[in-house]
C-alpha cells in the first residue's frame, strides 16, 4: 500500500509509509472497536436466548443492536475515577496496554488473501507473542488498583496466561508443521478447495489438537470456564474491581478483541481461513491472486473470502459465548492441573501424531475426495508451493496414492500426474 | 487435591505474607450481607471467620410489643425465601400454647403451601449455588420455575414474597377456584426441568470438580454445631422434623408417604431417575448438600401432589385467624419446624396478656453458618463461596 501511495500521490517514501501505516491502523482499530461492539451485543443476545430471556430489545430497533453503543456513551460520560490508594500512573496506563496488545496482534492477521496489514513470515509467532503481552495490562491493573481483590485477580491471570502459552504454542505448531510456514496467508491458501482440505480434517490428531487449542485459547483470553482473573463470585470483579467508565471499557474491548483474534487464528490454522467449504470462486474461475493487479472478479472473490473468514471467526466467538453461559468456573489449581496434566501432554501427543502421520504418509480425507472425483484442481493447492518452498520441503503433502505403493516418496508432480491419470481413467 | 487442602503442606512449601481480606458485606456471593474475614496465604485460606449483624432489624424485640397475629409479617422477613415456612413455625408455636386444633382441611392446606414454598426455596438455593460457582444460567432457569410458584402464591394471598398467609388460627383465606389445577399443571411442568438442572449442575464435570470433597462436614461436627436441614442430612444424619419432630408438628404430615432424603448405605432413596453419586464425592461435602436439596425438591413435589388430593377431599374450613386482642394463656412454649434451610424454632413466653412477653426465633442458618470457619480452614479462596453457598444461608434469618 505504501508503494501505491508513493506512486499514485507521488509522495516521498517515508510519508507514503506513514500514510499507509495510518490507513492500516485506522482500519484495524475500527475493526476491533466494531467487533467489540458487535460481540458485546452478541454476547448479551446469545446469553439472553440461552437463559430464556430476550436480551436487549429497545435501543436501535427491535433487536437492540445499538445497545452497546448506548452503553459506550454512558461509559464515556462517567467520571474518570482512580482510587486514592491506587498507583495513579500505572492505574491509568494499564487499560491501554491491554488494549494495545490485543489490537497490535491484529496487524499480522490476514482477513483475506493479501488483506493483511503486515504480511510477515512469522505471523503465527508474532500474534502469540503480542497477545501474550495483554497479560501485562492486567497485572498492572491488579497491582496498581491498590485493592486486594484486584491483586488476587492479577496473580491468577499471571499464573494462568503464562502457563497456557505453553500448550497453545504446541497446538499452533501443528498446523505450522503441516504447512511448513508461519505465514498465515500461505497457511490459509494451502487449505483452498473443498472443506476436506481444511487442516482440522487432515487427520485425527489435527482434529484433536484443535480442541486443545480452543481450550487454551479460552484460557488465554480469560473466558469462562477460565475467567478466574475476574471471577465475579469470588473476587468481586478481579482486576477490574476498581475500574469504571472508559478505562473499564478498554479492558472490555481488549477482551473481545482477543476473542476475535484467537478465533481468527483458529479459523486460519484449522478451518481454511477465507476458503469456504465449497470452492465456489475457484469453480467460477475468479482468482484470489493478490499482487496480480486489481480486477473486479478478484476483488469480489476476496470480499467473499473476507466474509467467509469473518463468519467463521464469529462462529468461534459464538461458541465461546455459548461455553461461558453453560459451564461453571474452574478453580485455580484445577486450571493449572488442566494445563500441565492434560493440555500440554495432549498437545504434545497430537504434535507427535501429526508428525508420524506425515512421515508415514497416511491419507487425509481430501485424498479420497480427489481420487474419486478426479483432478478437480483441489489437491493442486496443496502441491503448488510458494516458489522455493517446494524444493526445500522434504515432506510433501500426504497422498493416498503415495502411501499405498511406492516406498520412495514421489515428487509432488508425480503424485499430481498419477492423480490426473487416475481421474481421467475414472472419467472414461 | 489433598495436599493443597492441607495448609501446613502449602505453608511449608511456599511461605508468603498473609493477607487479611474482607469478603463482604458488599460482595456478590455472600448471599446478602454476610461478612467473612479471610486470612489468606496466597490463594489458600487459613482462616475464615463469619461476621453477622448487618441485617439486624430487632424483630424479636418487636415481637414483645405486638400481638402474635401482628408478628406474622416479621416472620416473613426472616427467611424471606420461604416466608410460608416461617409463618407456619410461628403460627404453630402460638397454636401450641393456645392448644388450638385445626380442621383436616386447614392441615392439608398448610402442608400444600409449605411444601410448595420449600420447592421455591430450594430452587433459589440451587440457582444461587450455580452462581457461586460461576455458572450463571441455572440461576435464571431456577428463577423461571420459582416465578410460577410465586404466581401461585400471589393468587392465594396477594403477595409474592412476604405472604403472611399462614397465621395463628388458620390461614387468611381459602384457595381460589381452579388453583389446584394450576398447581398440578405447574408440577407437571417442573418435573422435566429437574433433569435439566441435573444435567447443568449435578452431573456436570466441572461442577463435580468444584464441589466434590470440598468443605467436608463430618456428621459428628454437623451435630456438634447444631446444623440442621439439608446441611445435616448432607452429612448423612437421618434427621428430619417432619418425621422426628414434636407430635403437634408430625401430626401435620401424618398419613403422608415420604422418605427422608439422606444417604443410607451409600445410596439415596430412589423415587426418581437421578444422576449417580460420583465416586470422588465424600459424604458431607458441598456436592452432597446440594444433591440433598435437589432430591428434596422432587420429594416435596410428591408431598404437594398428595396434599392436593387430601385437601380436595378433606372436611372442615381452613380456620380463622386469631383476633388481635386474643389473650394468650400464661406460660411458655417452644416449637421447631422443618423449614427448607433447617429447623426453625420459635420460643414464646406469655404473661397472660394478648401480647407475648418474649418472642424469640431460633435460626437454622445461624447454626449452619457457624461451621464455616471450621470447614473453610485450609481451602482455596474459590472454595469459600462454594462452601458458603452450599450451606444455603439467608442473612435475614440469621440477623432477624
Amino acid at each position: 500500500m505504501a508503494d501505491f501511495f508513493a506512486h499514485s500521490l507521488s509522495l516521498p517514501s517515508p510519508l507514503a509509509y506513514l500514510l499507509a501505516a495510518v490507513v492500516h491502523s485506522a482500519l484495524i482499530l475500527s475493526l476491533v472497536a466494531v467487533a467489540a461492539l458487535f460481540f458485546i451485543w452478541l454476547e448479551r443476545k446469545v446469553s439472553g436466548r440461552i437463559q430464556d430471556r430476550l436480551g436487549p430489545t429497545r435501543v436501535g430497533g427491535k433487536f437492540g443492536w445499538l445497545q452497546t453503543l448506548a452503553d459506550g456513551i454512558k461509559l464515556i460520560t462517567k467520571e474518570d475515577l482512580a482510587p486514592r490508594d491506587a498507583d495513579q500512573i500505572l492505574f491509568r496506563v494499564a487499560p491501554y496496554i491491554s488494549f494495545a496488545a490485543s489490537y497490535t496482534a491484529f496487524l499480522a492477521l490476514p482477513f483475506a488473501n493479501g488483506w493483511v496489514a503486515f504480511d510477515t513470515n512469522v505471523a503465527v509467532f508474532f500474534i502469540l507473542a503480542v497477545l501474550g503481552l495483554e497479560v501485562f495490562g492486567v497485572i498492572l491493573a491488579g497491582y496498581a488498583s491498590g485493592s486486594k481483590w484486584s491483586l488476587f485477580g492479577a496473580m491468577r491471570e499471571a499464573a494462568q496466561v503464562v502457563s497456557y502459552e505453553v500448550p497453545m504454542g504446541i497446538c499452533v505448531v501443528v498446523p505450522v508443521l503441516l504447512a511448513g510456514t508461519m505465514n498465515l496467508t500461505t497457511i490459509a491458501n494451502m487449505q483452498a478447495g473443498w472443506f476436506t482440505n481444511w487442516l482440522i480434517f487432515h487427520d485425527p490428531f489435527t482434529f484433536a489438537v484443535f480442541w486443545v487449542y480452543f481450550a487454551c485459547a479460552l484460557a488465554s483470553v480469560n473466558r469462562a470456564p477460565f475467567d478466574l482473573a475476574e471471577a465475579e463470585s469470588e473476587l468481586v470483579a478481579g482486576f477490574l474491581t476498581e475500574y469504571s467508565g472508559l478505562r473499564w471499557s478498554y479492558f472490555f474491548m481488549a477482551e473481545y478483541g482477543s476473542m476475535l483474534l484467537v478465533s481468527g487464528l483458529a479459523t486460519i490454522l484449522f478451518f481454511g481461513g477465507w476458503n469456504g467449504p465449497i470452492p465456489l470462486f475457484h469453480m467460477l474461475g475468479w482468482t484470489y491472486e493478490s499482487g496480480a493487479g486489481w480486477s473486479l472478479l478478484g476483488f469480489v472473490a476476496n470480499l467473499g473470502g473476507c466474509i467467509n473468514f469473518i463468519v467463521k471467526a464469529v462462529c468461534g466467538v459464538t461458541f465461546m459465548i455459548w461455553v461461558r453461559w453453560t459451564l461453571p468456573r474452574l478453580r485455580i489449581d484445577q486450571v493449572m492441573t488442566m494445563c500441565l496434566k492434560y493440555c500440554v501432554p495432549l498437545g504434545a501427543i497430537c504434535f507427535v501424531g501429526v508428525l508420524l502421520w506425515q512421515v508415514m504418509g497416511l491419507p487425509s480425507p481430501n485424498d479420497w475426495l480427489t481420487l474419486r472425483q478426479g483432478p478437480a484442481g483441489v489437491r493442486e493447492t496443496w502441491l503448488v508451493q510458494p516458489a522455493g518452498l517446494a524444493e526445500e520441503r522434504s515432506l510433501p503433502a500426504p497422498s493416498a496414492a503415495a502411501s499405498d505403493r511406492e516406498a520412495p516418496r514421489p515428487s509432488p508432480e508425480a503424485v499430481r500426474f498419477a492423480v490426473d491419470a487416475l481421474g481421467q481413467g475414472v472419467a472414461r | 487435591m489433598s495436599a493443597i487442602n492441607d495448609p501446613r503442606v502449602v505453608e511449608f512449601d511456599v511461605r508468603t505474607d498473609e493477607m487479611l481480606v474482607n469478603m463482604g458485606p458488599q460482595h456478590p456471593s455472600t448471599h446478602g450481607v454476610l461478612r467473612l474475614v479471610l486470612r489468606t496465604d496466597g490463594e489458600v485460606v487459613s482462616m475464615a471467620e463469619p461476621h453477622i449483624g448487618y441485617l439486624h432489624r430487632c424483630a424479636e424485640k418487636i415481637g414483645e410489643n405486638v400481638s402474635p397475629r401482628q408478628w406474622v409479617p416479621y416472620t416473613d422477613r426472616m427467611d424471606y425465601l420461604a416466608g410460608m415456612n416461617m409463618n407456619l413455625g410461628w403460627a404453630m408455636t402460638v397454636e401450641k400454647l393456645l392448644g388450638l386444633e385445626l380442621s383436616q382441611k386447614a392441615r392439608h392446606l398448610r402442608v400444600l403451601i409449605v411444601e410448595l414454598n420449600r420447592i421455591a426455596s430450594h430452587l433459589v438455593g440451587m440457582g444461587t449455588y450455580g452462581l457461586d460457582l460461576g455458572s450463571f444460567s441455572p440461576f435464571l432457569y431456577a428463577f423461571r420455575e420459582r416465578e410460577k410458584i410465586l404466581d401461585l402464591f400471589e393468587e392465594v394471598c396477594g403477595a409474592r414474597l412476604t405472604y403472611s398467609y399462614i397465621t395463628p388460627g388458620g390461614v387468611t383465606g381459602d384457595l381460589p377456584g381452579g388453583w389446584l389445577q394450576r398447581c398440578a399443571q405447574f408440577l407437571d411442568e417442573l418435573t422435566p426441568v429437574i433433569d435439566e438442572y441435573h444435567a447443568l449442575l449435578t452431573s456436570n464435570a466441572i461442577f463435580i470438580k468444584r464441589t466434590a470433597g470440598v468443605g467436608v462436614l463430618p456428621a459428628k461436627l454437623a451435630v456438634g454445631y447444631g446444623c440442621t436441614g439439608p446441611v445435616l442430612r448432607g452429612s448423612g444424619v437421618d434427621h428430619d422434623l417432619r418425621r422426628d419432630g414434636e407430635r403437634i408438628y408430625t401430626d401435620l404430615y401424618a398419613g403422608y408417604k415420604f422418605e427422608i432424603v439422606v444417604e443410607k448405605n451409600g445410596r439415596y432413596p430412589q423415587d426418581h431417575v437421578y444422576p449417580p453419586v460420583p465416586g470422588e464425592t465424600v459424604l458431607g461435602d458441598c456436592w452432597h448438600r446440594f444433591y440433598v436439596r435437589m432430591l428434596e425438591v422432587v420429594q416435596s413435589m410428591d408431598i404437594v401432589r398428595q396434599a392436593m388430593e387430601k385437601y380436595s377431599t378433606a372436611a372442615g374450613d381452613c380456620g380463622t385467624p386469631l383476633k388481635l386482642n386474643h389473650k394468650l394463656p400464661a406460660g411458655e412454649t417452644y416449637l421447631e419446624t422443618e423449614a427448607p434451610k433447617g429447623q426453625m424454632g420459635f420460643y414464646l413466653v406469655s404473661d397472660g396478656s394478648a401480647i407475648p412477653w418474649r418472642a424469640r426465633a431460633r435460626s437454622s442458618c445461624f447454626s449452619n453458618l457457624s461451621v464455616t470457619s471450621e470447614i473453610c480452614r485450609g481451602c482455596l479462596l474459590a472454595d469459600v463461596p462454594a462452601v458458603v453457598g452450599s450451606l444455603d444461608i439467608v442473612l435475614g434469618e440469621i440477623d432477624r
